[in-house]
């Protein structure tokens, strides 16, 4: 039995509409499948279709042909799209059930934290670093000798009434009341060689414990020796530190001032960083907070270290880093310092 | 110090507006701590005049002032006051009328109030007669304040009474500022102004006082000068009210007129004065003339001083006494005995120089610090005791009807020396960077009355006699750069280049450091504990009767309290008592410190003490940081040795062990000591029960001390060289064992690795289990091993005879029994 062309192409036409319409229907990939093997497939409809372009004519076959290909690709196409629509909307709906309420808390890694006095230290080591101070450790327990007495303060003096004085029942033994004897620890280490070191560490003074003063505090003793060392040295790097510190914008003002161990001595205030100068409770009301006392290394105390005060000079400074710390985070009470309340504590580093 | 203005301005003029003065002292050194203003808050009170007081008609204590206050009209005023009494008229006194704030008489910490017209029992009262108290002059509210009687009616009392008060804090070489002048040169200088002061004038014309006293001083080296004065016909009484105004401004309390000038003279001259009775000493030299003598006190000696106490003295204090013993303690106190009274008709008068390190010795052993032992303690010129003594005779001949006798007791055997020192400009320049001309050198120490003369390139400078600080070259150049102004020297970087860099130090450093960033990442915080603390705490940590006893630490003689009264020798305790104290309001304490501990020498124990670092380490609590979506176990010693082993690892210690610890504070089945090669470094466990209840711990806690000088020492010097990834793959297999539990896993490991030889790169231990399927007092240990070879691909064979190997190994040696294996290729 020959074919007609025209009766191919309406088959063709059929099978184009059925398609069409089952297509939007198939739900699931299976569906999808199923659409395959009954038109796409082996033994689908459109093998059937090539297979009765076989009984047309010769010369009708090749437009056949290309009408069934065409008609093949369009299916196949169509299919593609489907599948793909149905792939997107079950992930879609997957996703959804995936649902996480995101404003829950995050799952907490647990830091430690460092101590405050740690962090500030760390903060001054890095500004002499910069300024090529080198961090020295002298020790806590110290004798009357190197406390006093080689730091121009003979037994007696009226000076020692500037430090209340922790004795240890060991004769001569004394809690070191503030860093200056590492001065003479370290220029005997380095003498003739110039020095310029930052000596931090506990010290202790006998003081009844109250808001502003602790029994035990940290120093940060600094010491330059060289043979061209002027104040015009010791203003330099002082205010410098107290601008890295606290601001470049600060202003610092130098005082007169009295150390035994040094000669000139001054103290360094800078404008106050709560009021700006104008004045409030923390500078009580100067506009002012002294942050460091210095000097010129006495020559007695420069010839105790081993140096001849004719040919070197040197500088030295002091500064206390819980004040330093309470400024910068409005600390009102050096005891928390100490206390190790974790509520404190955590609050930095 | 507390320096009225007005009372400064009689020696000179000021020049600057206060504030400007007080920054102008304070970056010279005189650090102005204060300005007080007197009276600017006394809005509405006035000088009024009592006219008639009268008892109170309902009140038997209360009495009711007629008072002229100028307005034309009397004003009624009741008042309680005991020094004004019913009869009495005339007083001017302090009036306040409503409106006007006080401060409460009665209360603590003075709260302020405003005056209302009131009605006290029944008699209006329209206007309030002020106390010193109540005017916040002192805390004095025993009386209403009596005022001057020259003062005008109607005046505002600030113009009378009202000042500008400095409040100086001195550090202790500005002896010279403890006075009224010495400040006024400091302010001269400054300013550019001259200071005057003028030479005490009066008549002696009292009989000559030789013959009259005798004074010998037998200790020389602590009494330098002593120079006396008699003034006879003394009618004691109160002195005037412009002294006592002053006296009260400047801190001190007015008491008669013979103290109160000897005092007003200590605060203009800097010279403490003593004032005695001289018919007392008369009698007690049996009517004779007295024979003083300055000499240390004798063995057994004592005094009653005039605050009624009796002082036993030792043989270092200086005393001044007569031939029936000591009459008072030089610069300190003088003797009840012979003290002045309002009796006192004849008065000698004491201006004397005393050692200084003496009497500060003297003033601590007896606990009396005083204004006058404040000067001495500091030092004094001894050429100021013959001017002070001049200015209080003249004082007195003014306002106590003194006859001053003719002459002065001076005895003088150490003559202050006039001291010169040689000053070259260029120490100038050496010293502050400035480059300063001899003559400017001299202008500037010139105002601060320095002679300066000079001598070729440099200056001769005299030191004035007022200023005993100055000595050296150094104290010149200071005193030159405080005139100069600080602020107007040069500032620079240091321009010699630094130091060479000295590894060593900064290495152990960054080291520290970076123990403390390791331990903060592990979940640890950082504490800082007291270094002072006591052995009963420490001896917690041990059993009954085995803690290191008193001598082996370093002791305070001086403690400011019983639990800080030695330096610790481990971190342990105080960190326990630190987790305690957080345990009460946190789930998980996780801690560490840094810090040095104190071991005397038991051999030298004079000898400074070693003082090295450790670390500790506390945990005790959850695993995990409480949240919604995690469950969390208790931290356990696990926990803590991780911890350690990852330190340890970071710093690069390589060959460290573990070893079983049976040993307090540890639950002894739970300590290990921690052996870095055959060193022990360091202790760790979970912290024994009894030692927890001692410091009121209830859950578990782990704890570690650990010597972090030997850390740091042996830490990884070096950085380690790159290892490259392994280029061949591994093959991992399990073995899984049973054997005794009481062999350790670091035994079991240790003999795995020596029988797997160089091809088993790596044994990790993944399970440990006890119970169902293991025999009673046995355990099984699960391990992965992978073999890897870094110059081929191994095959199976060779793994499996190294596995049989190893498994054979545990069998022999310790007995093991191996379970089936299984074989994972990756
Ligand atoms: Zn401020």
């Amino acid at each position: 039995m020959k074919q007609d062309s025209s009766e191919l192409q309406a088959q063709v036409e059929a099978l184009r509409t059925d398609a069409r319409r089952e297509l939007p229907q198939l739900k699931g990939l299976e569906a999808c499948e199923g659409f395959r093997v009954r038109y796409l497939g082996r033994k689908g409809m459109i093998t059937r279709l090539f297979e009765l372009m076989k009984s047309l004519p010769p010369e009708a076959r090749p437009a056949a042909g290309k009408l069934l290909n065409r008609a093949k690709r369009e299916l196949e196409q169509a299919l593609g799209e489907r599948q793909q629509q149905i792939r997107l909307s079950s992930q879609a709906q997957q996703l959804e059930a995936e649902a996480l309420d995101v404003t829950l808390p995050g799952r907490p890694v647990a830091l430690g934290h460092l101590h405050l006095m740690s962090q500030t230290l760390r903060e001054i080591y890095r500004i002499f670093a910069r300024l090529g101070f080198q961090m020295e450790r002298t020790r806590e327990v110290e004798s009357d000798e190197y406390n006093f007495q080689l730091l121009n303060i003979p037994p007696g003096h009226p000076a020692r009434d500037m430090w209340s004085t922790f004795y240890t029942t060991r004769p001569g033994l004394l809690l070191r009341t503030h860093t200056s004897p590492g001065q003479i620890r370290v220029m005997r280490r380095y003498a003739p060689q110039p020095v310029r070191a930052i000596l931090p560490g506990k010290c202790y003074r006998y003081e009844q414990v109250d808001a502003t003063h602790e029994m035990q505090f940290y120093q940060v003793e600094g010491l330059a020796v060289g043979r061209e060392i002027t104040m015009a040295h010791l203003k330099g790097v002082l205010i410098e530190f107290v601008r890295q510190l606290f601001g470049q914008e600060r202003r610092v003002e130098l005082r007169a001032s009295y150390f035994p161990f040094t000669e000139p001595s001054l103290e360094v205030a800078m404008d106050c960083i709560a009021c700006g100068g104008r004045g409030c409770r923390i500078c009580s009301g100067t506009g002012w907070l002294e942050i460091l006392g210095s000097g010129m290394v006495h020559p007695v105390v420069l010839q105790n270290g081993g140096y001849d005060p004719d040919l070197f000079s040197g500088f030295a400074f002091g500064i206390g880093p819980e004040r330093v710390a309470m400024l910068k985070y409005h600390i009102e009470d050096i005891r928390l310092f100490y206390s190790n309340d974790l509520r404190f504590t955590e609050q930095f580093g | 110090m507390r320096i009225p203005l007005s009372w400064l301005s009689d020696y000179l003029e000021l020049s600057d507006p206060v504030e400007e003065l007080a920054g102008r002292l304070t970056r010279a050194g005189l650090e102005v701590a204060a300005i007080e203003e007197i009276g600017a808050d006394w809005q509405g009170i006035s000088v009024g005049q009592i006219v008639k007081i009268e008892k109170h008609p309902q009140a038997d204590r209360l009495l009711v002032a007629q008072v002229d206050c100028g307005s034309g009209q009397l004003k009624l005023s009741v008042t309680g006051a005991p020094n004004i009494k019913m009869g009495q008229a005339g007083q001017k006194v302090a009036v306040a009328w409503p409106g006007a704030r006080l401060c409460s008489g009665h209360a603590e910490g003075s709260p302020t109030f405003t005056v209302k017209p009131a009605r006290l029992r029944g008699v209006a009262s329209e206007v309030v007669l002020c106390s010193e108290k109540e005017l916040g002059l002192s805390e004095d509210h025993s009386g209403i304040l009596l005022l001057d009687p020259e003062a005008p009616v109607g005046t505002p009392l600030s113009e009378l009474l009202g000042d500008t008060v400095l409040e100086l804090e001195l550090t202790p070489n500005l002896s010279r500022c403890l006075s009224l002048i010495g400040v006024a040169r400091e302010v001269a200088a400054l300013q550019g102004t001259r200071l005057e002061v003028s030479e005490p004038s009066y008549r002696a014309e009292g009989e000559p006082i030789a013959g009259r006293v005798g004074v010998q001083i037998a200790a020389e080296e602590l009494c330098a000068r002593y120079s006396a004065l008699l003034i006879e016909n003394i009618q004691d009484g109160p002195s005037p009210a412009w002294m006592q105004r002053r006296l009260r401004l400047a801190g001190m309390r007015p008491i008669s007129a013979i103290v109160d000038i000897t005092n007003y003279v200590m605060l203009e001259w800097g010279q403490p004065l003593h004032a005695f009775d001289y018919d007392r000493l008369r009698e007690r030299a049996g009517g004779k003339a007295p024979k003083i003598t300055v000499r240390r006190a004798r063995s057994a000696e004592s005094i009653t001083t005039l605050d009624g106490v009796r002082r036993d003295l030792d043989q270092e204090m200086l005393i001044i006494a007569d031939e029936r013993g000591p009459i008072a303690i030089a610069g300190v106190m003088g003797g009840q005995e012979t003290e002045v009274s309002e009796q006192t008709r004849t008065v000698l008068l004491e201006s004397a120089n005393f050692n200084n390190i003496n009497n500060r010795r003297t003033v601590a052993r007896l606990k009396l610090p005083s204004e006058a032992a404040l000067r001495f303690t500091r030092g004094i010129p001894a050429e100021l005791t013959e001017r002070a003594a001049r200015r209080a005779a003249e004082l007195m001949s003014h306002y106590a009807q003194g006859r001053v006798s003719n002459g002065m007791v001076d005895v003088y055997p150490h003559r202050q020396p006039r001291r010169q020192i040689e000053l070259a400009p260029r120490q100038v320049e050496r010293l502050l960077g400035l480059s300063l001309d001899a003559e400017r050198i001299g202008e500037v120490l010139g105002a601060l009355d320095f002679d300066c003369e000079p001598q070729g390139e440099s200056l001769r400078v005299t030191v004035p006699w007022h200023r005993l600080d100055v000595e050296i070259p150094a104290d010149l150049i200071e005193e030159i750069a405080r005139m100069i102004g600080y602020q107007h020297l040069p500032a620079s970087l240091i321009s010699e280049p630094p130091p060479s860099w000295r590894p060593e130090g900064a290495l152990d450093l960054e080291l520290e450091e970076q123990v403390r960033d390791i331990l903060v990442s592990c979940g640890l915080t950082e504490v800082i504990n007291y270094s002072l603390s006591n052995p009963e705490v420490e001896a917690r940590l041990y059993p009954e009767g085995q803690a290191p006893d008193e001598g082996q630490y370093i002791r305070l003689a001086n403690p400011l309290s019983s639990e800080r009264g030695f330096l610790r020798r481990n971190l342990l305790a105080q960190l326990l008592q630190t987790v305690a104290a957080n345990r009460r309001h946190r789930s998980r304490v996780l801690l560490f410190e840094i810090g040095r501990v104190y071991l005397p020498d038991q051999q030298d124990p004079d000898s400074l003490p070693a003082e090295p670092r450790r670390l500790a380490l506390a945990l005790s609590g959850a695993r995990r940081a409480p949240s919604w979506n995690q469950k969390s176990e208790e931290l356990d010693f696990f926990d803590l040795k991780g911890i350690i082993t990852e330190l340890l690892s970071r710093l690069g210690l390589e060959d460290t062990s573990f070893v079983p610890l049976s040993a307090w504070p540890f639950h002894p089945r739970r300590g290990a000591e921690l052996r870095s090669g055959q060193q022990p470094v360091g202790r760790l466990g979970e912290l024994h029960p009894e030692v927890a209840q001692r410091f009121g711990l209830k859950e578990r806690t782990l704890l570690g001390e650990l010597d972090l000088e030997a850390l740091l020492a042996q830490s990884r010097r070096q950085p380690r060289g790159y290892r490259p990834s392994p280029r061949f793959p591994a093959i991992e297999q399990d073995l899984a064992i049973v054997l005794p539990e009481k062999i350790p896993a670091a035994q079991v490991s240790e003999l795995i690795r020596q029988a797997g030889g160089p091809l088993l790169a790596e044994v990790h231990l993944f399970d440990v289990y006890q119970g169902e399927q293991v025999p009673e007092g046995q355990r099984s240990l699960a391990y992965s091993l992978r073999y890897r070879a870094p110059d081929r691909t191994l095959t199976d064979a060779e793994v499996q005879k190294i596995h049989a190997r190893i498994g054979q190994a545990l069998t022999r040696e310790l007995g093991a029994v191996v379970r089936g294996s299984e074989e994972v290729a990756s």
